[in-house]
């Protein structure tokens, strides 16, 4: 794969929220305004391509066995070096994302790239496959928090757009309207990948999660009751 | 006292963790077919929030905070967390085969749960005392069974449905959490 195939591919064939349909919780819960989508995907960016060349040098060292704790702290600490980096300079994005900063650590994009891509390339690619991951899922941020915010207070980046056409509907800057626009994107996703012969996502980006191994022994145990 | 119930109910109905907080959305989505499933997975979910408050609170409170380490929080909590759900999972299969039975093999799932972690940095979001943040985890971990539950009872009826083709599979799975998460906001003001 030549090298800007790979930093393509995570923001429209592999897009990490719409195609591979992980980090779903930041997506719901903090994209009620387009502002905070640039915020979290920043971050989570920086986590990303941090703990992706961490990884990637380190990919002949951590024993196999113990790699998804290894992983874990790793990307740990790049997400404490991030939030207080976001404390110190940007305090208001730090309230506007409250504990979901924090939680970049259980973001499973940031996992599933370590486990999918970083752990078995080299450090450059590492890079290009953590950045180009990461633009996607912030343009999809960004996107999902702007049709939030326009529908549900009139505003895009805080600028008043709809004034008086239409009636703000608050119900899409609570959490159905998350959990609604997110199931209508992926739809929206799914009949243009049709289009371009690709198979549409039904269901979560289970392949690339690190307990998948628990989640199918769940599932099976659960269809034979 | 009532301070501690409005809390434990605020869990369940106003700040529910799946449905208003969106943290523990892969079970939510994923797991929840079976009704059955559903109640074993967050019973599972229970145990491990209340047993990580109870150790993470005093670490955080008691020894972090004295020694001004306070930015070590997300990374000693994760571990910690990690290391719980490990030991619990060994306990259980030592100690309760017949609950290890029913409940261990929802344990691994729960380590990179974002509701476990979730909810322990809420606490000191929330400034809760150690009486106070045990029934938050209390409260959160039922409000994650009732959503659980309740969304795989609705997940049963959309099976046998007759759904557009655009929709089925995951965007209809989310247009319906949208619709429990719409009828949970009719608590809003109800508690606290």
């Amino acid at each position: 794969m030549s090298k800007l195939k790979v930093f393509t591919n995570g923001i429209v064939k592999e897009n990490p929220v719409l195609r591979l349909v992980l980090g779903t919780c930041p997506t719901l819960a903090v994209t009620t305004a387009a502002i905070n989508g640039i915020g979290m995907g920043v971050a989570a960016t920086v986590v990303l391509v941090c703990s992706n060349i961490a990884i990637s040098l380190l990919r002949n060292i951590i024993p196999n066995r113990v790699r998804i704790p290894a992983f874990i702290t790793i990307i740990a600490g790049f997400v404490t070096v991030v939030q207080m980096l976001v404390k110190a300079f940007l305090p208001a994005i730090d309230k506007a994302l409250g504990i979901y900063l924090p939680l970049i650590v259980v973001n499973c994009i940031i996992l599933a790239r370590a486990e999918m891509f970083a752990c078995k390339n080299p450090v450059i690619p590492s890079i290009l496959d953590g950045l180009g991951m990461g633009i996607g899922f912030t343009a999809t941020l960004v996107l999902m928090g702007a049709i939030r915010e326009l529908l549900g207070a009139g505003t895009i980046f805080g600028i008043t757009v709809t004034a008086g056409a239409i009636e703000p509907m608050l119900v899409f800057i609570l959490p159905p309207g998350g959990f609604f626009v997110f199931g209508l994107l992926v739809a929206l996703s799914n009949v243009l990948a049709e289009k371009m012969g690709k198979k549409p996502v039904t269901t979560l980006g289970c392949a690339n999660c690190p307990s998948r191994s628990a989640c199918k022994e769940c599932k099976e145990v659960s269809e034979n009751e | 006292m009532s301070n501690l119930l409005t809390i434990f109910l605020a869990g369940i109905l106003t700040e529910n963790m799946i449905l208003s907080k969106f943290l523990g959305i892969c079970p939510f989505l994923g797991v929840s077919k079976k009704v059955n499933t559903a109640f074993s997975m967050s019973l599972a979910v229970i145990v491990v929030m209340l047993i990580s408050t109870l150790v993470t609170y005093p670490i955080y409170a008691y020894i972090l905070v004295p020694a001004g380490r306070e930015y070590l929080q997300t990374i000693v909590f994760i571990l910690i967390i990690a290391a719980l759900v490990q030991f619990i999972e060994m306990a259980l299969k030592r100690y309760m085969p017949p609950l290890y039975n029913a409940l261990g093999i929802y344990l691994p799932l729960i380590t990179t749960n974002c509701a476990v972690l979730g909810i322990t940095l809420l606490h000191f979001t929330k400034e809760l005392n150690y009486l106070e943040a045990i029934f938050n985890a209390l409260g959160a971990g039922v409000g994650f069974m009732v959503a659980m539950v309740l969304f795989a009872g609705v997940r049963q009826r959309i099976e046998s449905a007759d759904i557009p083709k655009v929709l089925q599979g995951l965007p209809i799975t989310l247009i319906s959490a949208a619709i429990v998460a719409l009828s949970f906001l009719g608590f809003a003001g109800i508690v606290g």
